[in-house]
């Protein structure tokens, strides 16, 4: 499980090179900004609700290709969900990439090509790479004021 | 016949023998150590230096009359005698033992700046400082109103002169320079700059931390009145650092920490001040971090910083050119005058991809902003990516670090 191709797969290097709803987002009603000081990596999260619902969901910001793909793919994975269930998407989603790394990866549907960043497991100093722009959606969604800083 | 054995100055595979930890696998490859400009390797001399103190001589210094304690004093103040040969100080009164190169600019910072500074004041520092020659200065010019200046680097990433003269003026009190950055690589031109600064009437500090093991340095001749640099970088312990300081510059100064051994008399009417350098070392001191480094510097003399130099300088030629010639690889940091470092970015790929991809292939690379935020902020870049060389490395590792390179590309398209 620590072959580099298990980290870099192919949807990861796909969503670094073309990140999805990678824009600002006009008429965003939240957002959130995060950093993390180790490495530099900055996000912002904009959100666009529509009730309790992410009516729309947009990054901006640079990184690496873990933190990009992850921020990309997390747009993907909550656009449209409430926010309980962005939220339980979330924690999977942080269980899945803290787990030992001699756990199988379960086969959760919900996760969706999420499963694809299951290899950050074997590089624990990536795992904050990855949920960097998780965070950062967290804190929009309560509408934090201040950046999100991983330590 | 390899490469590195012909072309080193001295051999090389019999200095990489002295160095346990060079010889282990990672991830199923050979390590291939270049982060050396965060900190080195050690010999087995200093390693068997630490073991031989603390199993032989162990025991608290300067006021014990017993055996152990006579030793560990005698060899705490060989240790000083080595530092002072090995940088050219006048007297071990100017020798004061830190716990790095960090405690040592803040020592000055604290203790000179705040007895010297007044609002309006000036310190002068550079673009490529670490932030360790940066924080220290702005926590004491935030205490004193003294105003911070920052003379600025070039696209190469050397000092622009022109500005730094400029900026030297007479309100300047203080100008803090590093000798060779460690971001970037650059060794500045230290002693036509002490020259200026000591013309304009400044008090000047020299950051020698990535410099002592590269070059000679001879204090007497540069002429500055604070020369700093750490154990850990010079093949020695962690924990011990240097503070080289001009006799009257700490003379004249406070002290810095108050406490054990830096006193003569206590009595809660006040106290009075030790002798040099004992005013500035309160406290037990890092006995065995001491005779670590005086073991690391008897080593790199052994060798010979020049030889070192030499070495390195060939080293860094070669990976200068190999992995410019990566596909969109760009050097930072192309100074004329370079020691040790080559930083690096990759189009379209993060520094911290590039680290984590090396790193499978068994080279230890450093990727972030190396406590040198202002120096990224100058290239408009969140991060680079650093290889940095020692005397033990060789063609081939530089060798190795250019194959990883390219494996990047190759994997990040
Ligand atoms: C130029 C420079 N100055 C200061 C330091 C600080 O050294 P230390 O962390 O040992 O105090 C470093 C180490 O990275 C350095 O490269």
């Amino acid at each position: 499980m620590s072959d580099l191709s298990d980290l870099y797969q192919e949807v990861i290097l796909d969503h670094n090179r073309r990140p999805r709803n990678f824009h600002t987002l006009a008429g965003a009603d939240r957002r959130a900004h995060g950093h993390n000081p180790l490495c530099g990596d900055r996000v912002t999260v904009f959100l666009k609700m529509d009730g309790d619902r992410i009516g729309d969901i947009a990054f901006e910001g640079s990184g690496c290709a873990i933190s990009k793909a992850s921020a990309s793919l997390m747009t993907e994975a909550v656009k449209g969900e409430t926010t309980d269930d962005a939220l339980a998407i979330f924690d999977r989603f942080h269980a899945m990439i803290t787990a030992p790394t001699d756990v199988p990866v379960e086969d959760d549907e919900s996760l969706g090509k999420l499963v694809s960043l299951a290899g950050v497991r074997s590089f624990p100093v990536r795992v904050k790479c990855a949920s960097l722009a998780w965070h950062t959606l967290k804190a929009a969604l309560a509408s934090a004021a201040d950046p999100v800083v991983t330590k | 016949m390899s490469l590195s054995a012909s072309t080193a100055p001295y051999d090389v595979s019999a200095i990489r023998a002295e160095f346990p930890a060079l010889d282990q696998r990672v991830h199923g490859r050979p390590l291939v150590y270049l982060d050396n400009a965060a900190t080195t390797q050690k010999p087995r001399a200093v390693i068997d230096a630490l073991q031989h103190y603390y199993t032989a001589d162990n025991a608290n210094i300067h006021h014990g009359v017993h055996a152990l304690s006579e030793r560990a004093t005698a060899a705490h103040e060989a240790a000083r005698e080595a530092v002072r040969a090995f940088i050219h100080a006048a007297s071990v009164r100017e020798i004061v033992f830190t716990r790095n190169a960090t405690e040592s600019i803040n020592l000055v910072a604290r203790a000179w700046g705040t007895a010297n500074l007044r609002p309006g004041d000036e310190v002068l520092i550079t673009a490529m400082e670490h932030h360790s020659n940066i924080v220290p200065w702005q926590l004491v010019c935030a205490q004193t109103g003294a105003v911070l200046k920052v003379a600025p680097i070039d696209d190469r990433g050397e000092l622009v002169i022109e500005a730094f003269d400029a900026l030297l003026g007479p309100r300047t009190k203080m100008v803090a320079i590093v000798h060779v950055s460690n971001a970037l690589g650059t060794v500045n031109p230290v002693a036509r700059l002490v020259a200026r600064a000591r013309q304009a009437g400044a008090t000047v500090l020299i950051d020698g931390s990535q410099a002592v093991h590269h070059l000679p340095v001879d204090v007497q001749a540069l002429g500055a009145d604070f020369y700093a640099f750490t154990g850990h970088k010079l093949y020695g312990p962690t924990g011990i650092g240097v503070l080289y300081g001009r006799e009257a510059a700490l003379e004249a100064m406070p002290p810095f920490l108050g406490g054990g051994d830096m006193i003569r008399t206590v009595t809660f009417e006040g106290s009075t001040w030790n002798d040099l350098p004992y005013k500035f070392e309160a406290g037990t001191p890092h006995i065995a971090g001491a005779v670590g480094l005086h073991a690391a510097i008897d080593y790199v003399r052994g060798v010979g910083v020049e030889a070192i130099g030499a070495h390195e300088a060939v080293l860094l030629a070669r990976a200068q050119d190999a992995l410019a010639a990566i596909d969109g690889v760009r050097i930072i940091g192309t100074a004329r005058e370079k020691a040790g470092v080559v930083s690096f970015v990759m189009d379209g790929v993060h520094p911290h991809d590039i680290g984590t991809i090396v790193d499978r292939e068994g080279v230890a690379i450093r990727t972030g902003h190396h406590c040198a935020q202002p120096v990224m902020d100058r290239f408009g870049i969140p991060a680079t990516a650093r290889a940095s060389f020692a005397l033990y490395n060789t063609i081939e590792d530089v060798d190795a670090l250019v194959a990883a390179v390219g494996r990047v590309r190759e994997l990040m398209g």
